[in-house]
């Protein structure tokens, strides 16, 4: 990896929560080159929607970024003043949320708010700006986006309004763009649409991208490598084809096994025995060991992230049988 | 028997000038067009006690809607709903009222159906308390039960919905309709932003509250797999309209209309060779003005003169199967 346009180093981000602080990213890194996607999976409440928003300088107090390094084309996000964070942000780096209503005000209608979009970073005149808003509607499989444009965020139906937010993200071509579960809602065609899109976007443009999602199915087909994520740590990174056909923590193990694919239908599907656990009141050591099939006493301490067979790993006793199913 | 839900012919028309907003927006001299989105189009279809009824089909064909219209949150503009038999009209009161309760819907986007002010222990409890599932000094253990088996640890009921992960908000939706002990859930994407093992776990919680309250469920979702799965039987929707219906193992195995089987053949895989994902060729088809005839026709390869003429009915094609399709004449 010789110049990468976006490079995390030892992230470490800190919320207040019922139990005092608690570190809810914990020691994360990677890297991204320009026209790459990286795919963000794991478990739900692990700390990959805040992974996002930390690279995004979006973090809130009580929340704060609290160590690491966040290189964007060399230059550490962490160090700008906010107003030169705040004309990137929209522009050069962009962020399609979990939630469409964090980018969606429901009192606006869509063309209103794509307009401002535009013009909030660009001098155009405004009939070229709705011209834009227009295309971009459709470029993402709005139908009649001439007519959609005068609707509310409430007019349209849940994936539509997806379908919007990622639109707007896409107004400026960023150069790194980070989108949130994009296309959970969304069947199968739609979501080919979209992949289309970003796809192009990353091979012409050289846009960089961090699709955070939870299907392996996505993940599989449209990223380059992949970071899997449990408890605010990233557990096994590497090479999309090495991770997921070749999964050597128990915990990306497990979760290949729980696809209802890889399960007979009608019948209890195959979970990771016991819960995710709170991250204020995480295990000793490996925080997943309480759940984990290969556990020995050796897994009381935190496991060191280590090079193995072809990807980084913090695990004690890798998987060696290679997939669950 | 009489089924747990019988829709008979709904069709919901949306136009613009139906909401508070576009009223506001009107009076404040803003012109707004007016086009007519047909939501729904002579939808019929029976839930009966017990079962699991999948709605799959493309984003914007209407399976929210059709939720809505069951759960009661919004009126048909035409046709009727029945529940164990009868409409809201032929029950009194405090009969509609139980009715009501007793269907509660899991919404799709949790974070605009929670109060961002209120505490997740009072968005899971409320209810309950109100309708005497619970008496006020068990509300904290009520609520934790809930919590818990949704799948959030119950030490942080004193949060607010923003602080939660997305997965976590939508388990909040989840224990809230649980906390009124209902007898029929409407389950809207209800799974779609759990990462798979957390997903196994309330596919799993969904099945046994099945097996020992004997729940029944309409479970809408766009992900093929998990609807496969879970679902008794499938009615696959495509603007507006049902196009076919039939028990869960003869549609994956038989499907008989066009879109069905263009459906299932995107059923995305594991396979990790990097693929080459293409755009919709061709104008994708809008609600707003939706192709004559048979809908699919733009979009269907075995397309007919008269399929751009003459609706198809959806009709009975073989045992408990039917389909919509001019091919089966
Ligand atoms: N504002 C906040 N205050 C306190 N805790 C928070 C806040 N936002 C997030 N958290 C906690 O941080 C953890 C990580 O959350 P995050 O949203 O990154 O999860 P995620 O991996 O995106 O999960 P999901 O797949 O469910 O969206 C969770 O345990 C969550 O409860
Ligand atoms: N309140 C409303 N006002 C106007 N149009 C609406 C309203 N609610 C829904 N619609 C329209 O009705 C159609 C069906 O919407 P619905 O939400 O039922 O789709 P859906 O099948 O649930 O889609 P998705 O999979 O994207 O959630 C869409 O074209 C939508 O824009
Ligand atoms: S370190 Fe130990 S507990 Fe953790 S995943 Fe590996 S084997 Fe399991
Ligand atoms: S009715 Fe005609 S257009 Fe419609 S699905 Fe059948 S063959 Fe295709
Ligand atoms: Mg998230
Ligand atoms: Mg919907």
């Amino acid at each position: 990896m010789s110049n990468p346009m976006l490079e995390v180093r030892n992230l470490r981000t800190e919320f207040g929560s019922e139990a005092g602080r608690v570190t809810v990213i914990n020691d994360v890194s990677f890297s991204l080159e320009r026209g790459k996607i990286l795919g963000l999976v794991g478990e739900s409440g692990s700390g990959k929607s805040v992974t996002g928003f930390s690279i995004m300088g979006l973090i809130d107090p009580p929340g704060e970024v609290t160590g690491g390094e966040i290189l964007f084309n060399g230059q550490d996000l962490r160090q700008l003043p906010e107003h030169q964070m705040r004309s990137l942000r929209g522009n050069r780096i962009a962020m399609i949320f979990q939630d469409p209503a964090m980018t969606l005000n429901p009192v606006l209608r869509i063309d209103t708010q794509m307009i401002e979009t535009i013009l909030a970073h660009e001098t155009v005149s405004k009939s070229v700006a709705r011209d834009r808003a227009r295309d971009a509607l459709g470029m993402v499989g709005i139908p009649s986006p001439e007519e959609r444009l005068h609707a509310y965020p409430h007019q349209f139906s849940g994936g539509m309004r997806q379908r919007v937010a990622i639109a707007i993200a896409l107004l400026h071509s960023p150069d790194l763009l980070i989108a949130d579960e994009p296309t959970t809602a969304l069947d199968v065609t739609i979501q080919a649409q979209i992949l289309a899109v970003v796809q192009r976007l990353a091979r012409e443009r050289g846009t960089g991208l961090i699709w955070i999602t939870h299907d392996l199915s996505v993940v599989a087909g449209l990223a380059d490598h992949v970071a899997v994520m449990y408890a605010g740590r990233i557990v096994e990174y590497g090479d999309v084809g090495t991770v997921i056909n070749r999964p050597r923590h128990p915990y990306t193990n497990g979760l290949i096994g729980s696809l209802p694919s890889n399960n007979q239908r009608g019948t209890r599907l195959r979970q990771i025995a016991g819960s995710t656990p709170a991250i204020a009141q995480l295990p000793q050591g490996c925080a997943f060991h309480p759940r984990c099939t290969q556990a020995s006493d050796a897994c009381l301490i935190m496991p060191p992230q280590t090079e193995y067979d072809g990807r980084r790993l913090r695990c004690f006793h890798p998987v060696t049988n290679g997939k669950a199913t | 028997m009489t089924p747990r839900v019988e829709i008979r012919h709904v069709t919901k028309r949306f136009n613009r000038k139906s909401g508070l907003v576009e009223r506001l927006a009107e009076r404040a001299g803003l012109k707004t067009p007016n086009p007519v989105v047909h939501a729904l189009d002579d939808v019929s279809l029976s839930v009966n006690n017990g079962e699991v009824v999948g709605i799959v089909g493309e984003s914007g064909c209407g399976k929210s809607t059709l939720g809505r219209v069951v759960a009661g949150i919004i009126e048909p503009s035409e046709g009727d709903v029945l529940y164990h038999g009868k409409t809201w009209q032929d029950m009194s009161p405090q009969q509609a009222g139980h009715a009501r309760l007793a269907v509660q819907m899991i919404f799709q986007d949790p974070s605009s159906s929670l109060n961002p002010r209120h505490r997740v222990d009072e968005i899971v409890g409320a209810a309950a308390l109100r309708h005497d599932k619970t008496t006020r000094p068990d509300l904290q253990a009520y609520v934790a039960e809930q919590m818990r088996r949704a799948g959030l640890d119950p030490v942080m009921s004193r949060r607010f919905p923003h602080q939660f992960s997305g997965g976590q908000r939508q388990r909040i939706g989840i224990a809230r309709a649980l906390a009124v002990q209902p007898d029929m859930l409407i389950c809207d994407e209800s799974v779609a932003s759990l990462d798979v093992s957390i997903q196994a776990q309330i596919l799993n919680l969904f099945l046994d509250l099945r097996r020992e309250l004997n729940l029944t469920y309409m479970f809408i979702s766009h992900d093929l797999a998990v609807v496969e799965h879970i679902s008794d039987r499938v009615a696959v929707m495509y603007l507006g309209r049902i196009v076919e219906e039939a028990a869960v193992a003869d549609l994956f195995a038989h499907p008989a209309h066009p879109y069905t089987r263009a459906l299932l053949q995107e059923i995305p895989r594991l396979d990790t060779t990097r693929r080459q994902y293409s755009a919709i060729s061709g104008e994708i088809p809008s609600p707003l003005a939706p192709p004559s005839g048979c809908h699919f026709h733009p979009r269907c390869p075995f397309a007919m003169p008269r399929c751009a003429i003459e609706r198809p009915k959806l009709r009975e094609i073989g045992s408990a199967h039917r389909a919509a399709c001019h091919l089966n004449d």
